[in-house]
């Protein structure tokens, strides 16, 4: 065991030792805590991590968060979270959930969400059925990580042929408190037969705190289900995040994944699907609006099992200083999955001449009647439109915001939830038109 | 108000313009008319400060000032304006944020207020109807998905909204059906005054049939080679352009 690893042996003992956890749970964690130090933290020879080197996180030591904490900063964090009020809502802050914060009663009949300690006691049976059978704890050193330190997180589960009233979002907020902590949030989604629900995952943190939030979410799509999912990632500039989701989608079903990273020292999006039911549709898309020395990586992967299946991806970002976007997409078909339909495109705009941006389309192809394609640009602002907007009298700096923005407004679009889009469409457009 | 003198300009080391001299005052509406490749439109885009092209030589005086010392936006600001001949589309920025921007842009170069949103939709109103334009048109993305005749009623929209000293119209005409070159023509011509000026840029003598030119130029091979009257456009349009270049 290498001394980057060892450093979390005695942070995980005192875990094992506290009471409470159910001896499935136990065992799990101690299998995931045997793995994350055999498979240890990734290398750039890792060719999954081939652009990210993940040294910055493996050579600090992140604390576990114990004890009880004060709960001044929520309101001014809520605040500035991106959505609705009305909307049905989990807070968390530093990886604790916070009841008086919280709103859960108001997703209608057929919606059950608790928070992942409260399932623990109340409905073992179906987190015991679900926790850890999606995330690849046993072959990914993050999902590993968070599987043996899974603090708390949020349970939903939707009944067969319901669609949940409203939108739940879930605020994992941050403050001083946590500085030099890690927090492995969880998220476990089960959605029954034609079932839908929207979750919009908020990401917000105080100015200057330094800490690793490393999350972990399963979601199941049963047949014709919906699932509509947002990661909305606006932490310190000094905060470490990796992000995994892992779905699985019966026949004829839909997930349609966002990802909106504008935070963090370094961040990586790994948004996964099994396209396991015929018919079954994928929409992945994200944007990332990176500067100074802002390191932000999105994985795909899109495996095409059952035949007849549609994956779509968009991805785009936005660098300036000397920012390092990556962009790694996988799609596998398998030779069952016959008429596969099969397309994803990303698109980089450079600022400024130091940025940089590695992306690279994977595709695996074992079945001959598909369809898929792939494309990639990097590219800088347009001459002929800047002239355009300057020669309506635009001074240079107000026509290169009014571009810049219009690049992200693409992928933006994209937002089913009006509230959450024109939130983002607002910040994205301030972001580049302030002066 | 506009005088050009031997003007020489280049696109990626190739010359285009080899000595125009162009002399528009005040109240005229100017047609320069010519085959392709001639240099037309880079005439056109050289007075708007397109940065494809160079300026070698000669000059181009605006209103008493050197316009080629501006930038493309102070020439805006100061009352030029360039109808396009291929609009650029900015899928996700909206027509009503656009037209209101430019037109705060040059209010504040006139020293006049700026104008908020719901200001700038009473200024819109009647700009609308003069092009013929559904208010729909405002919350779609500048250009984007518009048919070739919305994107050269958008430009003579634009061309309503700033209020140009002199407005200059690259091949506005090309692509347009007979009732939408109506609708076109019929702006340029509602917002004609005694103290701004037009510079038709066309291939074809149809758009002169519903914008009257005060003075007609043929340009060849980068030069003016033959200037007249309204006629001239009616003589080119029965004999062709063969006649003028060999006269040349």
């Amino acid at each position: 065991m290498s001394a980057a690893l060892a450093k979390y042996a005695e942070a995980f003992a005192a875990a094992e030792a506290a009471p409470g956890s159910p001896a499935w749970l136990a065992e799990l964690r101690k299998a995931a805590h045997a793995e994350f130090n055999s498979i240890g933290f990734p290398t750039t020879r890792n060719e999954n991590w081939h652009y990210t080197s993940v040294t910055p996180i493996a050579e600090r030591t992140f604390r576990p968060l114990k004890g009880a904490q004060s709960s001044a900063a929520i309101g001014g964090l809520i605040e500035r979270a991106v959505g609705d009020a009305s909307w049905a809502r989990a807070v968390f802050l530093n990886g604790q959930f916070e009841p008086s914060h919280s709103s859960l009663a108001s997703l209608g009949r057929g919606v059950r969400v608790s928070t992942l300690t409260a399932a623990l006691a109340e409905q073992p049976d179906f987190v015991s059925a679900h926790l850890g059978k999606l995330a690849a704890w046993n072959a990914q050193a993050f999902t590993a990580f968070n599987t043996a330190f899974v603090q708390d997180g949020l349970v939903v589960r939707v009944a067969r042929g319901v669609k949940a009233e409203m939108p739940l979002h879930v605020l994992h907020l941050v403050d001083k408190q946590a500085a030099g902590c890690m927090i492995h949030p969880r998220l476990l989604v089960v959605l029954e037969p034609s079932a839908e629900l929207t979750v919009v995952e908020s990401y917000i943190s105080e100015r200057g705190v330094e800490y690793f939030t490393n999350g972990v979410g399963e979601a199941t799509l049963g047949d014709g289900a919906r699932f509509y999912h947002c990661k909305v990632q606006r932490e310190s500039r000094e905060a470490f995040h990796v992000g995994t989701l892992q779905a699985t989608q019966g026949r004829d079903s839909l997930f349609h994944s966002f990802s909106y990273a504008s935070g963090g020292a370094l961040s990586r999006t790994n948004t996964y699907t099994r396209l396991a039911g015929q018919g079954a549709e994928v929409r992945l898309n994200g944007l990332y609006l990176i500067d100074g020395a802002q390191h932000a990586d999105h994985q795909t992967i899109v495996e095409h099992i059952a035949p007849g299946c549609a994956s779509r991806e968009l991805y785009k970002g936005i660098l300036d200083g000397e920012s390092h976007g990556v962009f790694n997409g996988k799609v596998y078909v398998e030779p069952e999955a016959q008429q596969t339909d099969g397309k994803q495109t990303n698109h980089a705009l450079l600022l400024s001449p130091t940025a940089r941006v590695d992306t690279k389309p994977q595709l695996e192809i074992f079945a001959d009647d598909v369809k898929c394609t792939h494309g990639a640009t990097v590219g800088r602002l347009d001459d002929i439109a800047l002239f355009y907007l300057k020669s309506r009298g635009m001074g240079a700096d107000h026509a290169r915001a009014v571009l810049t923005y219009a690049f992200a407004a693409e992928v933006l679009e994209t937002v089913e939830l009006d509230e959450l889009r024109d939130g983002l469409e607002k910040i994205a457009f301030e972001r580049f038109t302030r002066a | 108000m506009l005088k050009i003198e031997n003007l020489h300009a280049t696109a990626g080391g190739k010359e285009i313009l080899k000595g125009v001299s162009l002399t528009v005052n005040a109240g005229e509406v100017h047609a320069i008319m010519g085959p392709n490749g001639s240099g037309k439109s880079t005439l056109a885009q050289v007075i708007a400060g397109h940065p494809g092209f160079e300026v070698t030589q000669g000059s181009i005086v605006y209103d008493g000032e050197n316009l080629l010392d501006l930038q493309p936006e102070e020439r805006a600001q100061h009352g030029v304006f360039l109808a396009f001949q291929y609009p650029v589309e900015i899928p996700g920025v909206t027509n009503a944020y656009f037209l209101r921007s430019a037109y705060n842009e040059i209010r504040k170069a006139r020293g006049e207020q700026q104008v908020d949103p719901m200001e700038f939709l009473d200024v819109m109103e009647q700009k609308l109807k003069l092009v013929d334009m559904d208010p729909d048109m405002l919350h779609r993305s500048v250009n984007a998905g518009f048919s070739g005749g919305e994107k050269k009623r958008n430009e003579i929209l634009q061309m309503a909204v700033l209020e140009p000293k002199l407005a200059i119209l690259d091949e506005t005409d090309s692509g347009l059906d007979i009732d939408a070159l109506r609708v076109v023509a019929g702006g340029v011509n509602a917002l004609k005054k005694p103290t701004n000026a037009t510079i038709v840029v066309t291939h074809y003598q149809r758009l002169l049939n519903y914008i009257v030119p005060d003075k007609v130029h043929v340009l060849a091979h980068g030069k003016i080679v033959k200037s007249g009257g309204k006629e001239l456009a009616l003589e080119l349009e029965a004999r062709g352009y063969d006649w003028v270049l060999e006269a040349a």
